[in-house]
């Protein structure tokens, strides 16, 4: 695998059993990045988490009712340059409205976004053909 | 979800027997703690040193127990964090809300009374 692009797709059936899949894809695949100046076994955590909340995320918001949804993952990466994309079938969500709460807030959700925000430098969330898609970037070190 | 329990004298010992704590096991983990603290346990050690990952619906899980033991005047302590499980308590500020104990023999010696969880303290 060279590290200037990387292009992956990845379908999976609206199901959490296949969050360990994905996440261990995410992780390989920080560690087989060629010339990452950064701890690479931080990035394989990270990008491990994003791919999990995001998916999770598509999984929450799809249509519960309908097992032959699927959520479909794309990975790209281009001169340092790691956009992640992830696309839902369901019927989406006001990003804008999803904050973070507090540690005196003991909330149990909430979570998963603030994840993404923190570690990927822009995500933006918007409607598509048949569904939604959670776009994430960011500039590898 | 593999848990393995054990009684060490007033306290619960749990042993998480699992890589990850995600949404696919967040729910079972949260109802086993409900269950174990309505059928009268009193203090929790959960011992986390085999999770490699968690994410925000584990924390969740953690969350819920800890409140569902303070309002039955119960405790929740966790122990054996790796560090990047721990980065995410961090992260989150919630290594302030939660009784994290190095070692499960930090946690047993410690008096839970001294530390009750209380959702509602200041």
């Amino acid at each position: 695998m060279t590290q200037t692009e990387i292009n992956l797709e990845i379908v999976v059936p609206t199901h959490t059993r296949y969050l360990r899949l994905i996440g261990n894809i995410a992780e390989q695949l920080a560690r087989e990045l060629q010339d990452y100046a950064g701890d690479r076994e931080i990035l394989a955590y990270h990008l491990n988490l994003v791919l999990t909340e995001a998916i999770a995320n598509a999984i929450q918001h799809a249509d519960q009712d309908d097992a032959h949804k699927m959520v479909r993952v794309i990975i790209h990466l281009e001169d340092k340059n790691l956009c992640i994309q992830v696309y839902d079938q369901g019927k989406g969500f006001d990003l804008a409205e999803v904050s973070c709460p507090g540690p005196e807030e003991l909330c149990e959700r909430g979570r998963g976004i603030f994840f993404i925000r923190t570690i990927m430098d822009s995500v933006d969330y918007h409607k598509t053909e048949g569904g939604n898609v959670l776009e994430m970037r960011k500039k590898l070190a | 979800m593999n848990i393995a329990m054990e009684k060490k004298a007033e306290k619960t010992l749990l042993r998480v027997r699992e890589e990850r704590l995600d949404a696919h096991n967040s729910s079972e983990l949260k109802a086993y703690l409900l269950q174990l603290l309505e059928n009268g346990a009193r203090a929790l050690i959960l011992d986390l040193s085999e999770v490699r990952f968690i994410d925000s619906s584990g924390l969740g899980a953690l969350l819920s127990g800890y409140k569902n033991a303070g309002l039955r005047r119960a405790s929740l302590a966790l122990t054996g964090l790796q560090p990047r499980v721990q980065s995410m308590f961090e992260l989150t500020r919630l290594q302030r809300v939660f009784e994290i104990h190095p070692t499960i023999e930090d946690a047993l010696a410690a008096d839970a009374e001294e530390s009750p969880n209380d959702p509602d303290r200041d």
